[in-house]
């Protein structure tokens, strides 16, 4: 049986030793009958050579005081959380900056009480977000348990959205108090432990449907909109050019079940 | 926290290294370095099992690419040819100081994602599946990553590259 045929990913492969011995040796020989790949293969392996050895000198070095890892862990624990700055700020702008009228009516729902959700998002996600413990009550896990708790006190069908295409994964969630009753909780992460979170909970009546509206407040940003009456925000310490279309499949996934 | 020190610690050299070489200036490098170091003191408990070197080279690099980006937005050219080449390999051994130099000046040249390729694998020692990991692209991308970027090298290293620094740079 003739074997399988040289590739230029095994040229690559044989340069970077990543072959199994096997494929090695056919390599091997296959070159010995090539000058021309042998020549591009030792140059290849001259190139590695030469940048390791150009490069090696940096790890070597002796570490800079600013990387110390031990003062970058102390200088962390002394200062606030990065979320908790954000909420403030956003508290500020709510009282002072716009004025008793306006935030009555955020907070009652206001235009079209998108801001008042997307308040609330960034509330638990100021709250939930930098936990280590235990950031939602429900892993993802139990999810079912999780989208039958919350239905259940919602009084609507909520469904999860799956973000994996997005490339989140369901951590959890949790039932969180807001002023217009209870909602849920849906927190998300990626492979760096980047968090997000979603929140849903019924909107009031004026307040059926409404268009997806941006909000920011610090470095958390998010989307918010209503369907059906149900209201949905997606908020995350992200550019909001990131979360759009996150939010945007996640409006696709929450249609009626 | 302690865990934290004993794993991450021992890769702060090789982290240096990859920033070096990637954005070539030694200080912007280590400002690099030192974000990555300070997110990874803030999510260590969330990252997922895995190895710890892999996810601290993704942190980094996707702040490299970050940088980049904001670099190329605000219309700012990388320079190519400044002293951060020169302070590059200024350490290096003495008897391979010309050589080094010369490589590491090509290295400069190559489009970021294909000297981010080659750095990772041919220096780096990471494989190819998770090169393609980090980086966030197929397997397949890799490859032709590195096979244009080791090609393109070649090219220099022989002359043949018409080396026009603009017209390269500009090819994203």
């Amino acid at each position: 049986m003739s074997q399988r045929p040289i590739t230029e990913d095994d040229l690559h492969a044989f340069v970077d030793q990543a072959l199994a011995p096997e494929r090695r040796g056919e390599v091997a020989s296959y070159l010995k009958d090539h000058p021309d790949a042998a020549g591009r293969v030792a140059a290849f392996a001259s190139q590695r050579e030469q940048l390791r050895g150009a490069l090696a000198s940096i790890a070597d070095e002796p570490v800079p005081a600013e990387l110390n890892l031990s003062h970058i862990i102390e200088g962390r624990k002394r200062r606030p959380l990065r979320a908790w700055m954000a909420i403030a700020a956003l508290l500020l702008v709510s009282i002072g900056g716009l004025g008793g009228w306006t935030v009555r009516s955020l907070l009652q729902g206001g235009s079209n009480g998108l801001s008042a959700l997307a308040q609330e998002a960034a509330y638990s996600y100021g709250v939930y977000a930098p936990d280590r413990v235990r950031p939602v009550e429900i892993r993802a896990s139990d999810s079912a348990e999780l989208t039958q708790w919350v239905s259940g006190r919602l009084k609507r069908a909520v469904k999860v959205p799956d973000l994996s295409t997005s490339g989140y994964r369901l951590m959890g969630g949790r039932l969180v108090a807001t002023s217009h009753g209870p909602a849920a909780m849906f927190m998300y992460d990626d492979d760096q432990g980047d968090r997000l979170v979603m929140l849903t909970r019924p909107m009031n009546s004026g307040s059926q449907d409404a268009p997806m509206m941006p909000h920011a407040a610090g470095d958390i940003a998010g989307f918010a909109w209503a369907d059906r009456g149900m209201g949905y925000t997606l908020v995350g310490q992200l550019p909001g050019d990131t979360l759009r279309p996150i939010a945007n499949e996640i409006r696709k996934q929450a249609g009626p079940i | 926290m302690k865990d934290m020190l004993v794993q991450v610690e021992p890769l702060i050299p090789s982290l240096r290294r990859y920033a070096r070489a990637l954005m070539r200036d030694r200080t912007t490098a280590d400002d690099l370095v030192q974000d990555c170091l300070e997110r990874a003191v803030s999510r260590w408990h969330q990252r997922r099992d895995g190895s710890v070197r892999a996810w601290l080279f993704t942190i980094l690099h996707n702040l490299a690419i970050t940088q980049f980006r904001q670099a190329a937005t605000r219309g700012r050219h990388m320079p190519i040819d400044d002293a951060g080449e020169r302070e590059l390999a200024s350490a290096a051994a003495q008897e391979h100081r010309l050589i080094y130099q010369d490589v590491l000046n090509k290295l400069a040249r190559l489009p970021e994602e294909q000297r981010a390729v080659l750095l990772l694998v041919a220096v780096e020692d990471f494989s190819y599946a998770d090169a393609a990991k980090l980086l966030d692209v197929p397997v397949g991308t890799v490859m032709s990553r590195l096979s244009r970027a080791r090609e393109r090298l070649q090219q220099e290293m022989e002359g043949v590259a018409p080396g026009n620094v603009v017209e390269l740079r500009s090819m994203k």
